[in-house]
C-alpha cells in the first residue's frame, strides 16, 4: 500500500519575543497561521483539518487550549487535534499532521505550535513536585547539565566548544528576522564571559524563554501542484520514545534518537547522512547538545561530534550547516521549537530562507527532542518529491 | 483500497471515587497488561502506541512521561500523545495505521478526578481572558444547556430523571461502573440539574488495541470494524452555538457514515442527562437503538478515558456478538463542544 506524498507549501512564524503583550494567546496563533495560509495562497476554507501542538498546559495555564482556539484557527466545523509531546511536540505536531494527508484522510491540513510563555513562568510550570521522583530541578538545565559534563569526559572535548556554538548560533539569528535574540554586539569573548548558571552551562549558552508560535500548511500531490512557490517535499518522518529514567539509558546519545533518525534515513533512501544531508536544523537548548546530537544523528563517530563544531563545519558557510535559523539558543517559544526546526528544513529546501539560505540546499533534517531526552520527532524535507 | 482497521481488545479499570493509595501509572497498569492478554500480544509486538492525557488532571507538566515507563519503552517504541480524551489517541492511531507504518497499535488514557476539584479544573478550559476568571463550572454550563433545552421544548425534568434511572439500571451488568442500581434523582446541583442528571466524580483507566486487516483475524475472533471515525469541533463561545444542538456530532456522525445503514447499538459520552437527549436527536437514533448498555458516562466518568471507554464498550459488545453494528461517541469540551464518531461493525453471522 502506498502513502500519499506530502507537500509542504505554506510556512507562516511570529516574530518571537519576549512578550507579546499586544496580543491574546488566540492572536499569537492566528498571526502565524495567516502567514502560513498567505505563503501557499490558500483561505480558510480551503483547510480541511488542523493540528496544533504546544507544550505543557501550565505554561498558559489553559487547560487543553485548542478548546478555546477553535475559533482563532478557522477549525469551527471542522477536525482538530492537540498533540502534546513535551519539547518534541512541535515536531510530533507537524508528523501527524502530515500523517492525516499520508493516509488520505485529508487533502490539505493547518498544523500549529504556539508558547506564550509571557503568560506564566516556564521554569516553574516545570518544577511541580511529585512523590517519589526525580524533581526536574529549577528548571531544564539543573537536568541536562550532568549530562553535558558525561558527554565531555566521554568525548574528551575541550570546554570551549559549547562557547562556538552559541557564537555561531547568535550570530545566525542575526540574519533571521524571525529569531527572538538579535545580539549585534555578540563576540566569543561575551559568550565566555558570561556567567556559570548550571556548571558546565553558562548563561549565552542557554535558550531564551520566547512567545511565538509556527505554522505549516501540508497538502498533496494535488495541493503541490496548484502550489505558487515550490513545496518541499516530506522524504522521511518519525517519532521514537524511551523511559524518562531507567538503568541501561544513555542519557548522553539516547537510543531512541538513534533509532529515530535511522527510521528516517532508511524512509528518505539516506546511506550516508554527513555526505547526503545538507543541513541541519537540530533542537539545541543548551550549546553542548549540538555536537551530542550530530554523534546522535549520526553525522559524527562517537566522540567526534565536537571536532566538527570546532573545525567550522556546522557554521552557516561550513560543510554541514547547523541550526542556520539561530536555532532554539535564539528562540524557544518551547512547544513552537520542534515545529520551527522542521518548518526552517522545508524553508531550505524551499529556497525561501532568506539571508539565512544555505546555496542549493536540497536535503535537510529538522529535529526536535523533549522530556528528559525521552521523545525523539525529526522529518527529512527534499527539493524533489519522494521517488514512488 | 483503504486498509480495514479494527478493535481486537479492550480493558478497562473498576472506576472509583478516589484511588489515593495507587498512582496513575499503577492504575494504568492492569489494563495495559490486560488488553496485551486478551490478544496475545507483548509490548515489542506493537508497531505505534497512543495516550490521551490531561496534565490539569494530574496537577502537574508532562505527567504522560510516568505512564510511559509503565509501557515498558525498551527498546525505544513509535509513540505519540494527545492532550485529549483517549478516543482521539484512538483517531491518531488509526491514521497511523492506515499509511501501513504499523499493523498493530496500542492506545491507552486515563484520568484522576479525585485530587482536586473537576469542577473547578475543568473552568480551565474556559477562555482565559473572558470567562475562566469568572470560574463557571462545568455542572453550572451543563445546566445553562439543560435548561436550554427544555425551554426549546425537547425534555422535561421527568424525562431527564428517566435517563439518568435507566443509565444506572444498566451499569448494574457493568462490573466496572462506579454508580449502579436504584439511585434517587436528587437535590438540584443546579437547576435543573440534580444529582442524578450528573455524572459521578471517578478515577480510572483504559486501553484497547488495534489491528489491520488479516491481522486483526488472527488476534480475534470477531474484530470490531472500524467501517467510519470523524470529529469535529465548534465554536468555543456558548453565545454563539446553539445549545440545544450538536452540528458538530452530526457531521462527524455523516463522516463515519454512521447515517448509511441504521445501528443497533450506541454508546454516548453524554456525561449530562440533558446531553442524552441532544445527542439522540442528532445521532437520528431511534427508540429500538440499544444506548449505553454499559450505563455510560451517567455510570462512570474518568475524565479523558470516558470517550475512549464508549469505544471500547461498542467494540466488546461486537466481539461478544451481542451487536453487529454499533456507533461509539467521545465528547469534548463545555456543553459538547467537540464530537467524536466512530462506526464499528463486525463481520456478517
Amino acid at each position: 500500500m502506498s502513502k500519499e506524498p506530502v507537500a509542504v507549501v505554506g510556512i507562516g512564524q511570529t516574530k518571537h519575543v519576549a512578550a507579546r503583550r499586544d496580543v491574546s494567546i488566540a492572536g499569537l496563533v492566528r498571526e502565524a497561521a495567516q502567514r502560513a495560509l498567505e505563503d501557499a495562497e490558500l483561505t480558510w476554507s480551503d483547510i480541511d483539518a488542523v493540528v496544533i501542538g504546544k507544550a505543557p498546559d501550565f505554561f498558559e495555564g489553559v487547560m487543553m487550549p485548542e478548546l478555546y482556539l477553535a475559533d482563532a484557527l478557522g477549525a469551527v466545523g471542522k477536525p482538530m487535534l492537540r498533540v502534546h509531546t513535551a519539547g518534541s511536540v512541535g515536531g510530533s505536531t507537524a508528523l501527524v499532521a502530515a500523517n492525516l494527508v499520508a493516509a488520505r484522510v485529508h487533502g490539505t491540513v493547518l498544523t500549529l505550535a504556539f508558547e506564550k510563555q509571557s503568560e506564566s513562568n516556564a521554569m516553574w510550570g516545570l518544577s511541580l513536585p511529585i512523590p517519589f521522583q526525580q524533581p526536574l530541578l529549577a528548571g531544564a538545565g539543573g537536568f541536562f547539565a550532568p549530562h553535558v559534563r558525561a558527554y565531555m569526559r566521554r568525548s574528551g572535548a575541550p570546554d570551549t566548544i559549547g562557547s562556538l556554538v552559541a557564537y555561531k548560533d547568535r550570530r545566525n539569528a542575526l540574519k533571521n528576522p524571525y529569531a527572538h535574540l538579535h545580539e549585534h554586539d555578540i563576540t566569543l569573548e561575551k559568550v565566555q564571559a558570561s556567567p556559570m548558571l548550571w556548571d558546565p552551562i553558562r548563561y549565552s549558552e542557554t535558550c531564551p524563554s520566547s512567545d511565538g508560535a509556527c505554522a505549516m500548511v501540508l497538502t498533496d500531490r494535488a495541493g503541490a501542484a496548484r502550489a505558487p512557490r515550490p513545496p518541499a517535499w516530506m522524504l522521511g518522518g518519525a517519532m521514537r520514545s524511551e523511559p524518562t529514567l531507567f538503568a541501561g539509558k544513555d542519557f548522553v546519545s539516547p537510543q531512541a534518537g538513534k533509532d529515530c533518525a535511522a527510521d528516517v534515513y532508511r524512509q528518505a533512501g539516506i546511506a550516508d547522512p554527513r555526505r547526503d544531508i545538507d543541513a541541519v536544523e537540530m533542537y539545541v537548548p543548551f550549546s553542548w547538545y549540538e555536537p551530542m546530537w550530530l554523534e546522535n544523528l549520526g553525522f559524527a563517530a562517537e566522540g567526534e561530534g565536537w571536532k566538527l563544531t570546532e573545525s567550522g563545519v556546522t557554521e552557516l558557510d561550513g560543510d554541514l550547516p547547523v541550526n542556520m535559523s539561530g536555532g532554539v539558543l535564539s528562540a524557544n517559544p518551547i512547544g513552537a521549537s520542534g515545529m520551527i526546526r522542521f518548518a526552517e528544513a522545508a524553508l531550505q529546501v524551499r529556497g525561501q530562507a532568506g539571508e539565512h539560505q544555505v546555496d542549493d540546499a536540497r536535503k535537510v533534517l529538522g529535529h526536535a527532542y523533549g522530556g528528559g531526552s525521552q521523545f525523539f520527532s525529526m522529518w527529512l524535507v527534499g527539493a524533489r518529491p519522494p521517488q514512488c | 483500497m483503504t486498509r480495514e482497521i479494527a478493535v481486537v481488545a479492550f480493558a478497562q479499570t473498576d472506576h472509583r471515587r478516589s484511588t489515593e493509595e495507587s498512582s496513575e501509572v499503577e492504575m494504568l497498569m492492569p489494563v495495559l497488561h490486560g488488553v496485551l492478554a486478551q490478544s496475545g500480544l507483548r509490548t515489542a509486538d506493537i508497531g505505534f502506541t497512543c495516550s490521551g492525557s490531561s496534565d490539569y488532571l494530574a496537577g502537574r507538566a508532562f505527567s504522560f512521561t510516568l505512564a510511559l515507563d509503565g509501557v515498558g519503552a525498551w527498546p525505544p517504541i513509535s509513540e505519540s500523545h494527545v492532550e485529549m480524551d483517549g478516543a482521539w489517541a484512538l483517531y491518531e492511531a488509526w491514521t497511523k495505521l492506515l499509511t501501513g507504518d504499523a499493523d498493530t497499535a496500542l492506545v491507552y488514557s486515563y484520568g484522576k478526578c479525585s485530587p482536586g476539584s473537576v469542577r473547578d479544573v475543568l473552568t480551565r478550559q474556559l477562555d482565559p481572558y473572558y470567562v475562566a476568571p469568572l470560574w463557571p463550572d462545568s455542572v453550572a454550563l451543563a445546566a445553562l444547556q439543560a435548561q436550554a433545552l427544555m425551554d426549546a421544548g425537547h425534555t422535561d425534568e421527568p424525562a431527564l430523571a428517566a435517563v439518568g434511572a435507566r443509565s444506572r439500571a444498566d451499569a448494574e451488568a457493568n462490573p466496572h461502573a462506579q454508580l449502579k442500581g436504584p439511585v434517587p434523582h436528587g437535590d438540584y446541583v443546579v437547576r435543573p440539574l440534580r444529582t442524578g442528571d450528573c455524572p459521578p466524580v471517578g478515577d480510572g483507566a483504559a486501553a484497547v488495541i488495534l489491528a489491520a486487516g488479516e491481522r486483526a483475524r488472527r488476534l480475534c475472533a470477531r474484530p470490531a470494524w472500524i467501517r467510519g471515525i470523524d470529529h469535529r469541533i465548534e465554536a468555543h463561545g456558548l453565545g454563539v452555538r446553539d445549545l440545544t444542538d450538536s452540528p458538530s456530532t452530526r457531521l462527524a456522525a455523516e463522516k463515519a457514515g454512521a447515517f448509511e445503514r441504521p445501528v443497533d447499538t450506541a454508546e454516548l459520552h453524554a456525561p449530562f442527562t440533558a446531553q442524552e437527549v441532544i445527542l439522540r436527536r442528532a445521532l437520528r437514533l431511534g427508540d429500538d437503538v440499544r444506548v449505553n448498555p454499559s450505563g455510560g458516562a451517567l455510570a462512570a466518568n474518568p475524565v479523558m478515558a470516558a470517550g475512549l471507554i464508549r469505544i471500547g464498550e461498542a467494540a466488546a459488545r461486537i466481539h461478544r456478538g451481542e451487536s453487529d453494528r454499533a456507533l461509539a461517541h467521545a465528547t469534548s469540551g463545555p456543553c459538547l463542544q467537540q464530537n467524536l464518531v466512530a462506526v464499528l461493525e463486525g463481520d456478517p453471522r
